[in-house]
């Protein structure tokens, strides 16, 4: 395996990590507020539906995004009402979410634009497309030279491949995705905000009696969830894609769970399982089936992978993954 | 409530009769979705051609899940439909079990060959020799001497399709390199773009500047992604030429929207037995258009359209997957 090919993974772990830690953070928030979110998935989903759906009829690929943003904190609105408001049970909570979602994006899809529930495909400025970033190789270059893109990064040295494919050419997304890690970091570790939130997850009894309002901040936290579960739907059907197919989230919701647990609801190391995750998902995209010596490791193995790393670690062999500890249980003030 | 029972009674008498008189034809679509734009939209296309000509109806019914299949097969005799016309492969282990208590109805199996029942139309399409030509398309029209292959689910009948394709390419410039990838193992494989997509940029970040994809929706993807980074990429199934014009080079046709169209026109009367539609039968086939007329120059065609003949007269052999489960032109 020579340097490019492994720059050409790892870029493609970006862009496959990108979903599953924009997932990953909103997860936590949540989590971390005392609030289990498995409605992830729904969410992108939902999210990934009107991002697609009103960037295709506007043409405006901001108005999308608003709108998956819109509808991903329509849903956790519905989670946090049903489930901080009315204590009802988180978990079921979130099913019913991802039900909704998978059911009602296909349904409006195709009253919508009668295509089998899928939108129509995005053109160019309904997308967020790749920022070329200066002194990149790109388009341009290749339409310069007369020679496609990937001979000439085979040409390059290797800083610039390095620059051109691994650090240039994402969507915005993708960087903001990555910019929100220490945002996430700062918020809850630097701010009062933040140690209420985590707090709140702990001991919300306690945060009560310091006349903080449990309510309050469960709702903040679940709507930060919100948003950011849209901004990863928007992702995959703006940016990966151009455009909705049903179920195109593809249970990487439940990825984003597991990474969480496997990052122990810490912000640095969300990015990181995040990052391990995306680049199992690469591996496994790129080289088909695996020869170690006389073992072939099939596909299907580093498909698994993610699921079979989080039951180890969540059966202990590799530390211990401690919940928040009011997780899961609604704040009532007098027992 | 003897009243009740008796009225009840009638009224499922007239409900069935109701149904068996009308008999019209069904049509279940697999996994993959009615608007696939792909295998399943061609069976659509075939359907709706023969109701607006005959001004009759049909059923339908899009499958969401394996266990759906077997239940929407009865479902479909028990109302009277027939002909009962299923796509893909999967269809033949259901297939298999529900025929035989419907003798009276008529099955057709798209992409099924080798089952053991009186009342059911099997086709197979000769995949292998559609795939070829294209094959041969790409390879003359790679300047990288690369080209791809990205395969749906990972099954005999998408190797099949590989397999032909290689050949092709084989045929024309025996250095270049086939790089072939499949989406997944699951049903899911059919519905996932953004895989799609991915296995594209890997594809061509390996050099390859023609891909062919045969994946059902997930091939959205892939032609998307080829597109975008300005390269040609071939469709399957349906003519996918106008996805986006001028960056697909063809799409390889098969002619399941004529397998829909002649069962449901024959109606009742349908010939059963295993049928297959290769080149000959024109049951597949490369398609040219206004879209993708600027990218196949007379060469190209003149040198394909040879090839056709070559096939239907037996001088030319496009070895088939099936044969021995293996390829000789590709190691998947």
């Amino acid at each position: 395996m020579d340097f490019l090919t492994l720059i050409q993974v790892l870029d493609s772990t970006v862009r496959l990590a990108t979903p599953l830690l924009l997932a990953c953070l909103a997860g936590l928030f949540s989590e971390r507020a005392g609030i289990f979110d498995i409605g992830l998935e729904g969410k992108m989903l939902m999210a990934a539906f009107f991002s697609a759906a009103i960037a295709a009829s506007t043409g405006n690929v901001w108005l999308g995004l608003l709108a998956g943003v819109g509808s991903s904190l329509m849903l956790a609105a519905l989670h946090g009402v049903a489930s901080i408001t009315f204590r009802g049970n988180q978990l079921i909570s979130g099913v019913a979410i991802n039900f909704l979602a998978a059911g009602l994006t296909v349904l409006i899809a195709q009253d919508w634009f009668k295509q089998g529930g899928r939108t129509p495909s995005l053109l160019s400025g309904g997308r967020f497309e790749g920022l070329e970033w200066p002194f990149a190789i790109g388009p341009q270059d290749a339409e310069a030279t007369g020679q496609p893109v990937s001979q000439l990064m085979k040409a390059a040295n290797p800083v610039q491949q390095v620059y051109s494919e691994l650090i240039s050419g994402h969507s915005v997304l993708v960087y903001l995705a990555f910019l929100a890690v220490p945002a996430t970091w700062w918020i809850l570790y630097r701010t009062r905000f933040g140690l209420r939130l985590r707090a709140v997850g702990e001991n919300p009894a306690a945060v009560d009696t310091a006349g903080v309002s449990v309510v309050g901040l469960r709702f903040a936290a679940v709507a930060i969830c919100g948003l950011l579960c849209g901004i990863a739907g928007a992702y995959l059907a703006t940016a990966l894609q151009a455009g909705f197919v049903k179920d195109m989230t593809a249970g990487r919701g439940f990825i984003a769970l597991a990474a969480l647990i496997f990052a122990k609801w810490r912000p640095w190391q969300a990015m990181g399982a995040c990052l391990l995750f995306g680049l199992l998902q690469a591996v496994a995209l790129r080289f088909q089936n695996i020869e170690l010596g006389p073992i072939v490791v099939p596909v299907q193995v580093m498909d698994a992978l993610p699921y079979i790393l989080t039951v180890v670690i969540l059966a202990g062999f590799v530390g211990k993954a401690i919940p928040p500890r009011a997780g899961g249980e609604p704040y009532v003030k007098e027992r | 409530m003897t009243l009740m029972k008796s009225l009840m009674g009638a009224a499922a008498t007239l409900a069935l009769s109701a149904g068996a008189a009308l008999a019209e034809p069904a049509l279940i679509f697999d996994l993959g979705g009615k608007f696939d734009k792909s295998f399943n939209e061609a069976a659509f296309g075939g359907a709706q051609r023969w109701a607006e000509e005959t001004g009759g109806t049909f059923r339908e019914i899009e499958l969401q899940a394996e266990a759906q299949r077997e239940q929407a097969l009865r479902r479909f005799a028990e109302a009277g439909a027939n002909p009962v016309v299923t796509m893909g492969f999967a269809m033949a282990d259901p297939l298999s079990s529900v025929a035989a208590d419907y003798p009276d109805t008529k099955f057709v199996a798209i992409d099924v060959t080798w089952l053991d029942a009186p009342n059911i139309r099997q086709i197979g399409f000769a995949e292998h020799e559609g795939s070829y030509l294209v094959g041969m398309m790409a390879a003359m029209a790679s300047k990288s001497d690369t080209v791809g292959f990205i395969g749906g689910m990972d099954i005999p009948l998408i190797r099949h399709f590989g397999c032909g394709y290689a050949q092709g390419v084989k045929a024309v410039n025996p250095d270049a390199t086939v790089i072939a990838n499949m989406t997944g193992t699951t049903p899911a494989a059919w519905n996932d773009p953004v895989k799609g997509s991915e296995l594209t940029k890997s594809q061509i970040s390996q050099g390859a500047d023609v891909i062919y994809a045969a994946a059902g929706g997930t091939g959205v993807g892939v032609l998307q992604t080829a597109a975008d980074e300005n390269i040609l990429s071939i469709g399957v199934d349906s003519n996918q030429n106008h996805l986006h014009p001028g960056k697909v080079l063809t799409s390889m046709l098969k002619r399941v929207d004529v397998a829909v169209y002649e069962a449901m026109k024959a109606g009742e009367d349908l010939e059963t037995g295993v049928f297959a539609m290769g080149l000959a039968e024109e049951g597949v086939g490369y398609a040219l258009d206004d879209n993708n007329a600027a990218l196949v120059n007379d060469e190209m065609k003149a040198a394909v359209d040879a090839a056709r003949q070559k096939i239907i007269d037996g001088e030319i052999e496009v070895v088939s997957y099936y044969a021995d489960n293996s390829c000789p032109a590709l190691k998947f």
